[in-house]
């Protein structure tokens, strides 16, 4: 329990849920009804999926699914209607981690420093996520170095700085408009250099269709990986929560450009639901390691399916 | 003549089919498909829904013509009422009469409020006003550093401070605006959650303590399902008069745009479209339809069904003179399309025989007013069968159209001129065949 309790698992929840009148879950109200996978329920149901921005075509196949499991395992009453649904939801994101707990802050062996590189759109909150991952291995008592290579946005050094000073961890950065390989490199060999346990790079926010700034960050990974062979060791792609379809395109072409091993929704203390992360995950087999529930630099939870889903069916405002 | 034949055998091979007019059942695919698409585009759920079954219930009966598919067709009217849902307004920015005009930006957190205020700083400042950006955003790192920066950029001077509260300086910023001659000020406020009770009553308070002429909401043009909520609890709180689309140079469908115009009905006045400063764009409705129902298929399908649509009521039209069966019905049809296409002169030159009848010829905007207010006036079987029109007819018609008898009559007079001159065209060139020459 040590470790939940870290994590303030209670807070979770809380953030979730805040604003929401009800804990009463559309998908109970519905089952209450009625006790069979009809036509009306199936249409309520795709009605909460796609309204969560699941997308029409997972919707399609989470409802196929349902009807399959019903007509198979059979159902006696509300709440196994109810799990059978969670499950089919949850089936779409195996790979990220479950409520069994394993550490999302643990750190692999043999990989010292480990590496993580943060990427994504602009205004997703990479440099806020930076932050809170930051405080949390300070916490753990690690030595973490950050590395400022979003040169480009004006003002991206001095917030990335307030949030190091905050998190009480190096950063490394050089001037606006220098050379981000640059400065992933140097963050990389002082960081080795002074027995460093996490290396954090923050990256400018880019659209994914900008070629050219697809083409730097390809750069800023192979330069990495110069300066310690083997680094990144691991690539996070930051998502927000009330990205719609688009987000899959996002996750695509930043896992073709540089290869993603896990990603970050963020903002999930507002309405939005984050539902596209079934596609992503299922698409690309990338587990979700981390959620953002709040501005505060303990908000950033471990990602847990179960607690996810449950919130994917909870009423919105 | 086989054209002609081919052309029957297909309208009677139509109404066997049940395609001669739109039915639910005839539009039923497409309809799915187009659900789709919109939801694909992040178009809300119920926003979808309703808009589909207005469309339908609107389009249920129409005529479909002979090479058109009512699939196709309902296509055409979904992209026409999707262009004119979201831009039917115009949207221009309220500036003051008085100096300074007050703009207050608000928005989610990452929307691009920063980055907007000095967009639009800068356009501003290349049209001769003078702007202030205040920096009223006091919680998020750096924030105010950023603006500075950006304002550095721009030569646009940034007037906060790193120790007042962002209701405190966004009213000392109005002072500050007059002393220093600044006829425009941008307030950029911290980005907030439409949930968070206290930061929402904190923008409310800038509202109220700085009279804002115009109210922005910032939104993130990859915004999904809940661009309804969020658009809706900031026009709840803030009344805000226009929304900006920002990010759109990415490739988002952007079907947020749709959704939340259909939930405020505010227009969208700008766009941003990359991170350099002058990255900012009018909002182009036709545009944004077309990227919403998506780039590829569909929009060649719409202009394909456009033409058709176009060439098909030609060759009605084409046929219906042949026959002298022109009616002042098809006359007022005529003068609608040609209200679409713009210069008056030179459409109706097209019309075979019109430059021989000098008074239509030079009939200005304001007599095509006058001429459609008599055609309105007149009941449908007079409109077909102009012949009927009597004395007391025309009386009635001038006094319901507020014209004169003698206008009455004159158009009248023109009108069957018109008819004879038609029906004398029997020989020559085919009238949408001239009609495509003149437009190519």
């Amino acid at each position: 329990m040590g470790f939940f309790d870290k994590m303030k698992l209670g807070r979770l929840k809380e953030g979730l849920t805040k604003t929401r009148e009800a804990l009463v879950t559309k998908v109970t109200r519905l089952i209450t009804a009625r006790a069979r996978v009809d036509a009306e329920f199936l249409e309520q149901l795709e009605e909460i999926l796609i309204g969560a921005d699941v997308g029409v075509a997972m919707a399609q196949k989470i409802l196929g699914v349902v009807q399959e499991k019903a007509k198979k395992e059979r159902y006696e009453n509300t709440e196994e209607l109810n799990a059978l649904v969670r499950e089919a939801v949850g089936s779409a994101l195996t790979g990220s981690v479950n409520s069994n707990g394993d550490d999302p802050f643990a750190l692999p062996e043999g990989s010292k420093p480990h590496v993580m590189m943060v990427v994504g759109v602009n205004g997703v909150g990479k440099t806020t996520t930076i932050g809170k991952l930051a405080y949390n291995y300070k916490t753990a008592g690690k030595n973490v170095f950050i590395g400022a290579a979003d040169t480009f946005r004006a003002a991206a050094n001095e917030q990335l700085e307030i949030w190091a000073k905050r998190a009480g961890v190096t950063i490394i950065q050089q001037s606006h408009g220098s050379d981000p390989a640059a400065v992933a490199f140097d963050t990389l060999k002082s960081a080795k250099a002074r027995n460093a346990d996490v290396v954090i790079i923050d990256t400018a926010g880019r659209l994914h269709t900008k070629v050219n700034l697809m083409e730097e960050l390809k750069k800023i990974k192979r330069v990495m990986d110069k300066a310690m062979p083997g680094a990144p060791h691991e690539v996070l792609l930051v998502l927000d929560a009330s990205t719609g379809q688009n987000a899959i395109q996002q996750a695509r072409q930043f896992d073709a450009a540089i290869g993603l091993t896990g990603l970050v929704i963020t903002k999930l203390d507002g309405t939005a639901k984050g539902g596209i992360v079934l596609s992503i995950s299922q698409a690309l087999k990338i587990p979700v390691r981390f959620i953002g529930v709040g501005e505060q630099i303990d908000d950033l939870q471990p990602f847990i399916v179960d607690e996810f889903v449950k919130a994917l069916f909870e009423k919105g405002q | 003549m086989f054209d002609a034949l081919t052309q029957k055998l297909d309208v009677a091979l139509k109404r066997l089919r049940g395609q001669g007019r739109i039915s639910e059942e005839n539009i039923a695919e497409t309809l799915r498909e187009v659900r789709t698409v919109l939801l694909d585009a992040d178009v809300n759920y119920k926003v979808v829904k309703d808009f589909i079954e207005s469309v339908t219930l609107k389009s249920l009966g129409q005529e479909v013509l002979s090479s058109l598919s009512p699939g196709q067709l309902i296509v055409k009217i979904i992209y026409d009422e999707l262009v004119l849902l979201m831009g039917s307004e115009k949207a221009d920015i309220n500036l003051s009469a008085n100096p300074p005009s007050v703009i207050l930006i608000a928005g989610l957190q990452g929307s691009g409020k920063t980055t907007f205020a000095a967009k639009l700083a800068n356009l501003l400042k290349s049209k001769g006003r003078n702007p202030l950006l205040v920096a009223a955003d006091v919680y998020r790192p750096a924030a105010i550093d950023q603006l500075e920066m950006l304002g550095a950029q721009i030569g646009v001077p940034v007037f906060t401070s790193r120790t007042d509260s962002a209701v405190a300086i966004a009213k000392a910023s109005l002072e500050h605006a007059r002393k220093n001659i600044r006829d425009t000020i941008i307030v950029d406020t911290a980005g907030r959650l439409h949930v968070d009770e206290e930061m929402m009553r904190e923008v409310e308070q800038i509202k109220s303590s700085i009279a804002p002429h115009e109210i922005l909401f910032v939104v993130d043009a990859m915004t999904g399902q809940d661009a309804v909520n969020t658009a809706k609890a900031f026009h709840d709180r803030l009344d805000f008069n226009g929304v900006v689309l920002t990010k759109l140079d990415g490739d988002t469908r952007g079907g947020a745009a749709l959704s939340i115009r259909s939930v405020v009905e505010k227009p969208i006045k700008f766009v941003g479209t990359g991170e350099k400063l002058d990255a900012l764009e009018p909002f182009y409705p036709d545009r944004m339809a077309s990227r919403i129902l998506g780039m590829g298929d569909i929009v060649s399908l719409v202009e394909k069904a456009q033409q058709t649509f176009d060439k098909d009521k030609a060759q009605q039209l084409e046929q219906k003179m042949r026959k002298s069966q022109f009616t002042l019905e098809d006359f007022f049809d005529q003068l609608q399309e040609i209200k679409k296409m713009g210069s008056l002169s030179q459409v109706m030159s097209m019309i075979p025989g019109m430059n021989r009848m000098g008074k239509i010829d030079d009939v200005d905007e304001k007599g095509l007013k006058y001429v459609e207010a008599i055609i309105q006036s007149m009941t449908r079987e007079e409109r077909i069968h102009p012949a009927i029109i009597n004395g007391s007819r025309r009386k009635r018609i001038a006094q319901g159209s507020g014209r004169s008898i003698q206008d009455v009559n004159k158009l009248l007079k023109q009108f069957f001129e018109m008819q004879k001159m038609m029906k004398n065209m029997t020989k020559g060139k085919s009238f949408s065949r001239m009609m495509a020459q003149r437009f190519n």
